[in-house]
């Protein structure tokens, strides 16, 4: 799976690379049918890269690039989120207003005064509780997933709206303003540098974390039996209960986490932040190839996802005559598109 | 009447599921007679006749919550959910409000009624999308839904150029802050709409074969149910009524504010149904039940404007509300209350789960 | 086979559900080295006992010894790890990930960075290979398997986690004839290898090919335990179907008499090669007005598959069917019941009642489906017609407002049946509806089929009770592996036995080839019995599939 690391950049000067390249990913595509709807996924992005470069220009430079993930870095970590919880079948609706709640509630404490570390470490466990509320909700009171999350996505933004319905400034001098500054790696010309943020190492860690206990832990492999099939998944004697529980105290934490990277980025938290933040995170996430029924799909595609996403918006935002608007539209279409063409494959499958 | 038959009745009463929610309309109606005796005085304004007072006015602001509710037990009864109502909302409003402002002519009754037409037309073609999705195409409903849902309030924003949009037309006004022989004409508008759904759907077979289709899909399809049209059905009758809800609304100050109207109107909903006592996996549904949800979260939401609590905590305590009472509603806690037997020894997780049942043929 | 301590032993196993006691007072034991055969009828307890030992029900009292020691398991992973391992009919494995994993699965082998897949897939070829399955490649999707091949992979996950405990709960009923023979050296060589095998079939022959000993349970109770060679087949079978067979046979015993001359009249209905890929290979099939047509087989025959095509519950995806002379395409029960065909479900609880509505609603419900929503049927019209086929049929309790899933199976029954009635059908299909419910609502229903074709209604009548076929039907058309395979002209001289020999004269070559059951075998159930109590009977009976 390391095929998705950036094979637009280096193209041009390392032919051999990429023949290399080209067959590896016949064989596991041919290897493994499921890999597929990924590797449509990176050839989107590629196309949308070289479309963009060759419309607008100024797309395939670094400073473009860095921002990319340094802007997305948030989207990217819930995206890995949200596939944990999607690969079991399930969905977690209330990831964007864990982030305002965990957000908002860590900037007052910051603000307050509070040891920036603990204040961090609050952030992030605000939304290991939601996750776990969600899990326990559904693994063992049968509450359908959707409208368990749905709840809590309700809870977090009116918690969030209690403490505060103005945007709340982190202080200049906060020290958790530090995971949000930009550090030059490779001094380009002009302003074209290539950046990187602690959120966006972060970010990286999140998603090498989540591919190592998807592929590598027993753990995750039981996430992914049970998108294939819970019952019998509890007939082999697997953890099913713990596992499924698991996964939303993932997805929670993860949330909590991407409110701490997206805060120290932004500086500012409000009670409306990330509304519809779980439609962008579902979407990379399909988009990335993974079944919204489970049981197939990869971290990696995901992320992918939400970098299309986030290239989506830059062209957008390039683009000038595409209203800011219509983005969430856009978002769903293209979402709705991915759920339609999942839905015609499966069934396919199936007869 | 016999003491028996009275205490049968008063039993009879009591197993009904919105029982409940009656008693906390008169609870939380007390609570406030306490901060003030007069909370419940009804006073006719002596220069145009209409009847004041905080009684109406939660009858008033009830208007479009028992709207969507009422849509929102419908689709739910089939085993489904309407997340979009809220952003059908503000379709329907923005839509009405930018005719307005185009058509000028702030007496026009025929403006009026084509704005209107025009929202409810609109509001129809969402709810026809979001049905064709489910029913033809049988994706899940709450993914169909969510995606309108947030694609729902972009399109709002379209219409309106990202504005927050006024017009001014009297005719339109006055269905929201009008009276009818005292009385609000928004409240007599809604329950009219409420009892003609209601007599629809249970004069004819509609409630049935939605129940049929809500409790046992596959049963219900060899029973010779064809579930498409049905479903269809359902979602442009919750859609237009989220239509009508958006009128209400936008008709008040005669604004539509894309981003706050309608805004988590679907928790207001799907809490009026389960309050209700429909539950949310689908099923038998009680209109009835509905419109004493819907009444309960205006009676709330006036409550907590007159204790002076910040209104923003009531998302938060209705969020709540709802993982109660879907704890009520779940097998496990159910087992709770059952003398004597142990907790179902079929532990779920060890037996073969239901087959996803799709409503779609 | 070693006399010494059994590695499995239950004692007086009891469990109650609801209203039911499902096990009462059951004994058995499990030797190593032995394959151990649980034999009953349907809802005698087998599939009770096996999720009592494998912890997925709670017992309510009696013990449980595993390997010397008294144990409870909490579920299937606590059994597990004690080395009771199960494998069931409906392949118990994820088909989205691959055979490796599948054998592996919350055992794989890990190292310092995390699982180790070289060795895991390693590990699992070595189970594999215990099995002669070595040839598999282990990265493959398990979807590239075939049905049998899963289920042997699913008995190589077992071997993998080092079972001393085998439980196969009906592993043979979707396998033909040469994959039963492979997964039976498989068994053998398990056996050999120590494992202690407990293995539920409903086909005698295999019982009789494979089993060292076996247990009978009868209604939740403990019927004896024997060596297989030591008991012949006629008194395995009375010892599983007790007296309750002689009762059911003696009940309208009269059969219908007819002396018409079908082949000279139109037939009602006429398929011509009507099949569904996977499901029943294309089939030519007449039905008469006013006969009783009979499908008869075994589960898994093609009987119920046949029906759904008829009824527009399955699309056919090859042949015609002519109605009245005139073709038609079902293509869904709405469909269907349109062109006068009603089709009652074996599977009442997921395909038939609808539970939380009443009786009157679930009566009315097709005919109001055929009507349309907008055109109620009116009150008076439905307490009429309510009133009507309560009273026919004889509803217990008769109120109407009653909730269906308050009634007892038999008058859920009836219930469906006034449905289907209600709807004025010219083809009534009935798919086993005498199953699981007692010997009175039982007779009440064949009643009711006999009455029906008299009135000019044909029937297609479908049971695992072969004698209840027979006794109603003018004509039998018997279906084996998924096709057709006879016609049997009913008459004074036919019996269930007749039917068996159809069956088995279809299948015996095949089954001789593979050598699952020799010829002697296949002579002693076609001699033996021609009576009530007839093995054939029991043979059908056993093979529905367990209702709990």
């Amino acid at each position: 799976m390391t095929i998705v690391q950036n094979p637009q950049i280096d193209a041009p000067d390392q032919e051999s690379t990429a023949s290399k390249l080209v067959t590896r990913v016949k064989r596991v595509v041919a290897s493994n049918p499921s890999v597929l709807p990924t590797v449509a996924a990176i050839v989107i992005f590629i196309g949308m890269v070289i479309y963009g470069e060759l419309a607008y220009g100024r797309i395939v430079q670094y400073n473009t690039l860095s921002n990319l993930l340094i802007n997305n870095a948030h989207l990217i970590i819930l995206a890995v989120a949200m596939t944990f919880v999607i690969l079991t079948g399930g969905i977690d609706l209330s990831v964007g207003s864990v982030i305002a709640l965990s957000s908002v509630a860590g900037v007052m404490l910051a603000n307050a005064g509070w040891n920036p570390w603990i204040v961090i470490l609050l952030m992030v466990l605000i939304g290991t509780l939601f996750g776990l509320a969600s899990g326990i909700l559904i693994q063992y009171f049968n509450v359908q997933p959707f409208i368990a999350t749905l709840a809590m996505m309700f809870l977090g933004r009116g918690l969030a709206s209690l403490l505060s319905t103005q945007p709340e400034r982190l202080a200049e001098e906060s020290p958790i303003r530090w995971l949000g500054e930009q550090f030059k790696i490779i001094d380009g010309p002009k302003v074209n540098d290539v950046v990187i943020t602690p959120g966006v190492i972060i970010a990286l860690l999140v998603v090498f974390g989540a591919f190592f206990v998807l592929h590598r832990t027993r753990t995750g492999r039981t996430v992914y039996a049970i998108g294939g099939s819970e019952s019998s998944s509890a007939l082999m004697g697997l953890a099913v209960p713990r596992t499924k529980v698991l996964v939303y105290v993932i997805s929670g934490t993860l949330s909590g986490i991407a409110a701490v990277v997206y805060t120290s980025r932004l500086g500012i938290a409000q009670n409306i932040t990330g509304i519809g933040w779980e439609l962008d995170a579902i979407a990379a996430t399909v988009i990335g190839g993974t079944l919204l029924t489970g049981g197939y799909g990869y971290v990696l595609g995901s992320v992918v996802g939400a970098l299309v996403l986030g290239l989506m918006n830059v062209l957008i935002t390039r683009d000038g005559g595409i209203p800011p608007e219509m983005t969430t539209i856009i978002t769903g279409g293209i979402l709705l598109i991915f759920v339609l063409l999942q839905r015609a494959v499966t069934s396919k499958r199936h007869t | 009447m016999s003491n028996a038959a009275r205490t049968n009745w008063l039993r009879e009463l009591i197993r009904k599921p919105f029982f409940w929610g009656v008693i906390a309309i008169f609870a939380l109606l007390a609570l406030n007679v306490l901060k003030d005796p007069n909370y419940l005085a009804i006073t006719v304004n002596p220069v145009n006749g209409n009847l004041v007072g905080n009684v109406i006015d939660i009858l008033r602001a009830s208007a479009p919550i028992l709207m969507i509710a009422v849509g929102m037990s419908l689709v739910i009864a089939t085993g489904g959910i309407d997340l979009s109502v809220g952003s059908v909302m503000a379709v329907s409003g923005a839509v009405a409000m930018v005719f307005m402002k185009d058509a000028g002519q702030s007496g026009s009754v025929g403006v009026a009624l084509g704005a209107i037409g025009l929202a409810l037309l609109v509001s129809a073609l969402l709810g026809a999308i979001n049905g064709v999705l489910v029913a033809y195409i049988g994706l899940q409903p709450f993914i169909s839904t969510l995606i309108m849902m947030l694609a729902g309030r972009g399109i709002a924003k379209v219409i309106t150029e990202g504005q927050n949009t006024s017009a001014t037309n009297d005719p339109f006004r006055w269905i929201a802050n009008g009276f009818v022989i005292g009385l609000p004409v928004v409240f007599l508008l809604a329950i009219a709409i409420v009892i003609v759904v209601g007599l629809v759907v249970r004069r004819s077979a509609l409630g049935l074969m939605i129940e049929a289709i809500g409790i046992n899909p596959k049963a219900s399809r060899m029973a010779g149910i064809k579930p498409s049209g049905l479903l269809l059905t359902v979602y442009i009758l919750s859609a237009v009524l989220a239509g009508v809800a958006g009128i209400m609304s936008v008709g008040t100050v005669m604004t539509v504010d894309v981003s706050r109207t309608g805004y988590q109107m679907e928790l207001d909903a799907i809490l009026a149904v389960v309050i209700g006592g429909t539950s949310l996996a689908g099923g038998k549904f009680s209109i009835g039940g509905a419109v004493v949800g819907a009444l309960l979260i205006a009676t709330l939401d006036k409550t907590i404007v007159f204790l002076g609590i910040s209104s923003s905590a009531t998302p938060a305590f209705k969020a709540i509300v709802i993982v109660v009472l879907c704890l009520l509603q779940s097998d496990r806690v159910r087992s709770w209350f059952v003398q004597r037997r142990k907790p179902p020894q079929l532990r779920p997780e060890s037996l073969p789960a239901k087959p996803k049942q799709e409503v779609a043929a | 086979m070693s006399e010494a301590l059994p590695i499995v032993e239950m004692r007086d196993i009891s469990i109650e559900f609801p209203g039911v006691k499902a096990l009462d007072g059951v004994d058995f034991r499990l030797f190593q080295g032995e394959v151990h055969a649980l034999m009953g009828e349907n809802g005698a307890g087998k599939s009770t006992l096996i999720k009592a030992l494998t912890g997925v029900y709670k017992i309510d009292g009696g013990s449980i010894v595993v390997a010397g020691q008294e144990r409870q398991f909490h579920g299937t992973r606590d059994a597990q790890s004690a080395g009771v391992s199960t494998v069931y009919q409906e392949v118990n494995l994820v088909t989205n990930l691959s055979i490796g994993e599948n054998v592996m699965l919350g055992h794989e082998i890990r190292g310092a960075f995390g699982v180790n897949w070289r060795a895991t897939h390693a590990a699992a070829t070595e189970a594999l290979a215990r099995l002669g399955l070595e040839h598999l490649d282990t990265h493959k999707p398990l979807s590239t398997l075939s049905i049998a091949m899963q289920q042997l992979v699913a008995i190589s996950r077992a071997m993998a986690i080092k079972a001393k405990v085998l439980i196969l709960d009906e592993p043979t009923s979707s396998l033909d004839a040469a994959e039963v023979e492979g997964l039976f050296r498989v068994m053998r060589s398990l056996r050999d290898q120590g494992v202690a095998i407990l293995f539920v079939s409903h086909f005698l022959d295999q019982i009789y090919a494979i089993s060292d000993r076996l247990t009978i349970l009868r209604n939740g109770r403990y019927e004896g335990e024997y060596l297989t060679r030591d008991l012949d087949r006629h008194a395995l079978i009375s010892k599983m179907i007790g007296k309750d067979l002689g009762a059911l046979s003696s009940l309208g015993g009269n059969r219908r008499v007819d002396d018409r001359d079908y082949a000279a009249e139109e037939p009602l209905l006429t398929a011509k090669g009507l099949g569904r890929r996977g499901s029943i290979e294309p089939t030519d099939l007449d039905v008469h007005r006013g006969e009783v047509v009979g499908f008869a087989g075994l589960l898994g025959s093609g009987r119920t598959e046949l029906a759904r095509l008829l009824y527009g519950a399955d699309r056919a995806d090859e042949g015609e069917v002519t109605l009245h002379g005139k073709r038609v395409d079902i293509k869904s029960p709405a469909d269907g019941l349109v062109k006068r065909i009603a089709f009652s479900t074996e599977n009442r609880r997921d395909e038939g009642i609808i539970a939380d509505l009443t009786v009157r609603e679930n009566m009315i419900l097709a005919v109001q489906a055929e009507r349309g929503w907008a055109r109620p049927i009116p009150r008076k019209e439905q307490d009429e017609l309510v009133e009507k086929y309560i009273t026919a049929l004889n509803v217990r309790p008769s109120d109407p407002n009653r909730l269906i899933k308050n009634l007892s199976g038999g008058n859920q029954q009836k219930v469906l049946l006034g449905r289907w009635l209600a709807t004025n059908p010219e083809l009534l299909i009935l798919d086993e509806p005498t199953r699981g419910i007692d010997v009175g609502a039982k007779a009440e229903i064949q009643e009711a089929v006999a009455e029906l074709a008299e009135s000019g209604v044909s029937v297609v009548f479908i049971s695992s009770e072969l004698e209840e076929v027979v006794r109603l039907s003018e004509r039998i058309v018997v279906l084996k592996d998924h096709q057709k395979i006879g016609e049997i002209v009913n008459g004074p001289e036919i019996t269930a036995q007749h039917v068996v020999d159809v069956i088995a004269a279809h299948g015996v070559e095949a089954a001789a080839e593979s050598g699952i059951i020799d010829a002697e075998g296949q002579h002693d159930i076609a001699a033996s019995h021609p009576s009530e109590s007839s093995p054939a009977d029991a043979h059908a009976y056993a093979a529905t599939e367990e209702e709990s």
